[in-house]
């Protein structure tokens, strides 16, 4: 299954509802394209709701961090929301979960944007 | 003396779908490198053929082995992505990894180029079964 996105406004936040497979090729230029569009568009607050992301390899964690990068350097944020297991398991082991701003809770992440 | 050592092919779910992956992923990227449709069943079929080639069980292990014709790396040397200063870099992640989920990961030159090969140990149901080949 490939990844499929979908962007809501909530708030001023753009949501980005991911679902499928974040992987090396479609998976990653998807989800690169996508931040790009939203930081072009001016819109500096993002959320990527990665609730049914049910797998990622080490060059969808790359992009991930890309993504998160991007966005900082651009003046804007990005916070991951609703991690399933096995990406919480990626995050911590790469300790990427402490770089990330993790949020389970949809108006909670919207909330903490400054 | 009989052979202490059994070679027998994986045939549990989990493998086919990580055989499919593979296929799949191979499909995907040569469509994505302009490869004609032929050509493109041919990459996949090879791959997916190498694939099943590459597993193994050995004893109480299952052995993966995959071969390329790079030229490989020293896992010496390869930076450590959980350093503060690699932290954030978009790439180097894989072969950490790769040693994070298996037993054994080890990189020596082939013949032909590369040789990686990851070990786990069977700790299943099945470990210290005598299932046949497929």
């Amino acid at each position: 299954m490939t990844m499929k996105v979908s962007s809501r406004q909530v708030d001023g936040v753009t949501i980005v509802d991911c679902s499928g497979r974040i992987t090396l090729g479609e998976g990653s230029v998807i989800l690169r394209d996508t931040v790009r569009d939203i930081l072009g568009k001016g819109n500096k607050k993002i959320v990527l709701n990665l609730q049914n992301v049910n797998y990622i390899d080490s060059s969808g964690i790359g992009e991930l961090v890309s993504a998160f990068t991007t966005t900082k350097n651009q003046g804007g944020e990005l916070k991951l929301l609703n991690l399933t297991k096995k990406v919480n398991d990626l995050l911590q082991i790469t300790k990427l979960y402490t770089v990330f701003d993790v949020k389970d809770d949809e108006a909670a992440a919207v909330k903490a944007f400054k | 003396m009989a052979m202490t050592e059994q070679r027998v092919s994986y045939t549990l779910d989990s493998s086919l779908e990580t055989i499919d992956n593979a296929e799949e992923k191979a499909t995907r990227i040569a469509t994505e490198l302009g490869f004609g449709d032929d050509e493109v069943m041919q990459i996949s079929m090879a791959v997916r053929e190498g694939a099943v080639n590459a597993f193994e069980r050995t004893g109480d292990n299952l052995v993966i082995t995959i071969r390329d014709q790079g030229p490989g790396m020293d896992l010496s040397k390869i930076p450590n992505p959980l350093a503060p200063e690699n932290l954030l870099k978009t790439s180097g992640r894989g072969i950490f990894l790769m040693r994070s989920f298996m037993d054994v990961v080890e990189i020596r030159p082939s013949q032909t180029g590369t040789e990686l090969k990851l070990i786990k140990r069977v700790h299943g149901p099945s470990a210290g079964g005598k299932e046949a080949s497929q």
